[in-house]
């Protein structure tokens, strides 16, 4: 796979508060990228300097290699999905999603061909000339008489308009040739038609063309919202907390058919959340933010299982997170008591913190544990009971699906896998 | 406010003194509706469709006033130039009050509040005063232009032009950037986000702009009276005439209803090029 979006040192500051600092990322084709943070974090300013609606303070964005700071938004090729959808209200659901198609014209490839053509022909006439000059030049230094001079110069300078008017010619019948496969309005109406037909079909919404967007549903706008952006075939799709509008049904849906749409379509995605159980859902690389900084990049397991701080244990999912000390590799000690983990590569008595999952703990009768304490108190959560245990040094946070009483004498036990090490944040 | 007053009728009693009182509060609504709007109009409807014009109260039907203007050639000539005086007016507000409430817009958000201030100023100062300044600037500058059209278009742009930027900062202020963002997001340059976005999305308070322009410049006095150089009568001046010179109140009525309809005929057409009324309805 290779780099297509690549942030080099990216800095961000608003009225001298920095935003974003340092943001290294290099994102790849087709996959799907997630910035997860909290509220301020920087995530949805990192996705607006990709998409160009501002510029970084300082710091490169590659796009395929290529620096495109200086492109403003609406040449990039890069489409997105606004938070709040930021539908047309004049424009019924055919035309918002017709837009796209609409404001790059008919004939966009053809004029662009063309101003190329003019270009390189522009180009080449320079060449020509100074060629001309060069040669003019080397005749002066051959020393002829005047007359023959003059009639060297004569005929270079024929050659030279017949040559001209050679490539003028060609240019032109190139031209004429680009122009005669411009599109009149029928076919180019019949283009757009065939497209929002295909892609309000990708999203669902057949039969709602002529629907003003102000009486569609929440899921309903984020389609069409979906739909004006993927119509124009964006090499990336940025999406900003497309879902958190949406009721938690809705968004269980959508997440599964982005996903599928993102993998159907061969496109970039780029998406932001603050939910992390939605960023470990659908994405490939999580990009985890905090104060804006990156805290971690990784799989969304690499990210679960193996949190590079606290934060991004806190963040992810609930945890346990107890200090410790790293006796040596694949033994801690916390609480007075050293266990065997494995993870490995600390200092020798380095301080650090031990993350264990809440479902990674298990309750089980007095004695049978590795250590003993009281539930303090249950909750239920749905899937699976919520029990904190009180022992002798901490109280754990377990999730299990057998209940308990509270008050109820137990042990509870994990074993060296559980244990997930931490340099200390 | 009828839906609503239906559902509290249906309610329990206990609510109907809600209800009291809400037509209480509404009284010098229908007080000032019935005194100051209804009832001139009714006199002035008596008035244009009776044959008295001595002012005693002997009232036959007639329609002679009406045939009386229709027959006066230079009544409808002077008619038609004031509408078409108000139109170019209209549009040259327009021309100017737009783009000034665009820039408007794009400030901060407490140079808006001065410049808006700045915008409405001029109408902190009475109307004659404001004409009569500028006639006088007029006079300095090139006396001969006193009366053209010209003037009398820069007297009316002058004097309206709050009313025309006023709406449609409003409407322009209350535009979503995030509509602008995806506009340029899905290819769109600045010039087609204006035409293709901005604009459609203004026309209400563009429409509401032209009427509060159109509607005072076509019946002003103020201006032909003071810019006109006594050469320039507009419809306005011809009903004060008959009004107040020669007692023609029949008269008067009859050119003020011929008037309305034509406005009335004028507005309804503005409001049918607003057609995304219905959207904007809904946003608010």
């Amino acid at each position: 796979m290779a780099a297509l979006i690549e942030l080099k040192d990216v800095t961000k500051e608003f009225n001298g508060q920095v935003v974003l600092r340092g943001i290294d990322l290099v994102i790849e084709q087709n996959e799907f990228v997630t910035l997860l943070g909290p509220s301020g974090c920087g995530k949805t300013t990192t996705l607006r300097i990709i998409g160009g609606f501002i510029d970084p303070t300082s710091g490169e964005v590659l796009f395929d290699g290529k620096d495109i700071l200086s492109v403003p938004s609406h040449k990039r090729p890069t489409n997105t999905v606004f938070q709040r959808y930021a539908l047309f209200p004049h424009l019924d659901v055919y035309e918002n999603v017709a837009f796209g198609l609409r404001v790059k014209g008919a004939n966009i490839e053809q004029s662009k061909a063309i101003s190329q053509l003019k270009k390189e022909y522009q180009e080449t006439i320079k060449k020509m000339k100074n060629e001309v000059k060069q040669a003019k030049l080397e005749l002066r230094s051959k020393g002829f008489d005047k007359e023959a001079y003059k009639e060297e110069i004569y005929k270079i300078d024929g050659d030279l308009y017949k040559k001209i008017e050679e490539v003028y010619n060609e240019k032109q019948e190139k031209i004429h040739h680009i122009k005669q496969t411009n599109l009149n309005k029928k076919d180019f109406e019949q283009l757009v038609n065939n497209k929002v037909t295909k892609y309000l079909k990708m999203v669902g919404l057949e039969g709602y063309e002529r629907r003003s967007v102000s009486k569609l549903s929440g899921g309903q706008q984020q389609r069409v919202a979906i739909a004006r952006a993927l119509i124009n075939e964006p090499k990336v799709l940025l999406l900003d907390e497309p879902l958190a509008a949406l009721d938690l049904k809705l968004r269980q849906e959508m997440q599964y058919e982005l996903k599928e749409l993102q993998r159907s379509a061969g496109i970039t995605f780029i998406f932001v959340t603050h939910d992390q159980e939605e960023a470990l859902t659908m994405s490939d690389k999580i990009v985890v933010m905090n104060h804006g900084e990156i805290q971690q990049i990784g799989t969304p397991e690499d990210i679960y299982n193996e949190p590079i701080n606290t934060f991004v244990a806190k963040f992810i999912g609930e945890s346990n997170i107890i200090p410790g000390i790293m006796k040596d590799d694949l033994l801690v000690s916390f609480d007075g008591v050293d266990y065997v983990c494995v993870d490995k590569g600390f200092a020798k008595n380095e301080k650090v913190d031990i993350v264990i999952r809440p479902e990674d703990i298990d309750i089980v009768p007095l004695g049978k544990g590795i250590l003993s304490g009281v539930v303090d108190s249950v909750a239920f959560k749905g899937v699976h009971y919520e029990i904190d245990v009180i022992t002798k040094d901490r109280t754990f946070t377990i999730h299990t699906t057998d209940y308990q009483k509270e008050g109820t004498k137990v042990d509870i036990v994990f074993g060296p896998e559980d244990l997930h090490v931490m340099e200390e944040w | 406010m009828a839906k609503s007053g239906n559902i509290l009728f249906k309610n329990h009693n206990k609510q109907k003194g809600k209800r009291n009182l809400r037509d209480v509060l509404g009284l010098p609504y229908y007080i000032v509706v019935l005194v100051l709007i209804l009832l001139p109009f009714l006199i002035m409807i008596l008035y244009a469709f009776s044959s008295t014009s001595d002012g005693t109260f002997d009232i036959t039907f007639s329609l002679s006033n009406f045939g009386k203007f229709f027959n006066e050639k230079t009544f409808i000539n002077t008619m038609i130039e004031s509408l078409y005086l108000a139109a170019l007016s209209t549009i040259f507000t327009l021309l100017v009050g737009y783009p000034l409430a665009y820039f408007i817009t794009k400030l901060s958000r407490r140079k808006q509040v001065l410049m808006i201030a700045l915008v409405t100023s001029t109408m902190w100062v009475n109307m004659l005063l404001r004409a009569n300044a500028l006639k006088q600037i007029i006079d300095m500058i090139s006396p001969s232009l006193m009366g053209s059209n010209f003037v009398i278009i820069l007297g009316n742009v002058y004097m309206f032009l709050p009313f025309m930027v006023l709406p449609i900062y409003t409407v322009l202020a209350k535009l979503d950037v995030s509509l602008l963002e995806s506009s340029a997001d899905l290819g769109a340059s600045s010039f087609k986000t204006m035409t293709k976005v901005v604009i459609p999305l203004s026309l209400s308070g563009v429409i509401s702009g032209c009427m509060m322009v159109f509607l005072p410049a076509a019946t002003t006095l103020v201006i032909p009276k003071y810019l006109g150089d006594g050469k320039r009568f507009m419809i306005g001046n011809l009903i004060e005439n008959a009004v107040i010179q020669k007692h023609e109140y029949g008269y008067g009525a009859a050119i003020s209803i011929v008037l309305g309809l034509i406005l009335l005929f004028f507005m309804f057409l503005l409001k049918k090029t607003d057609k995304y009324d219905e959207v904007l309805d809904y946003e608010q």
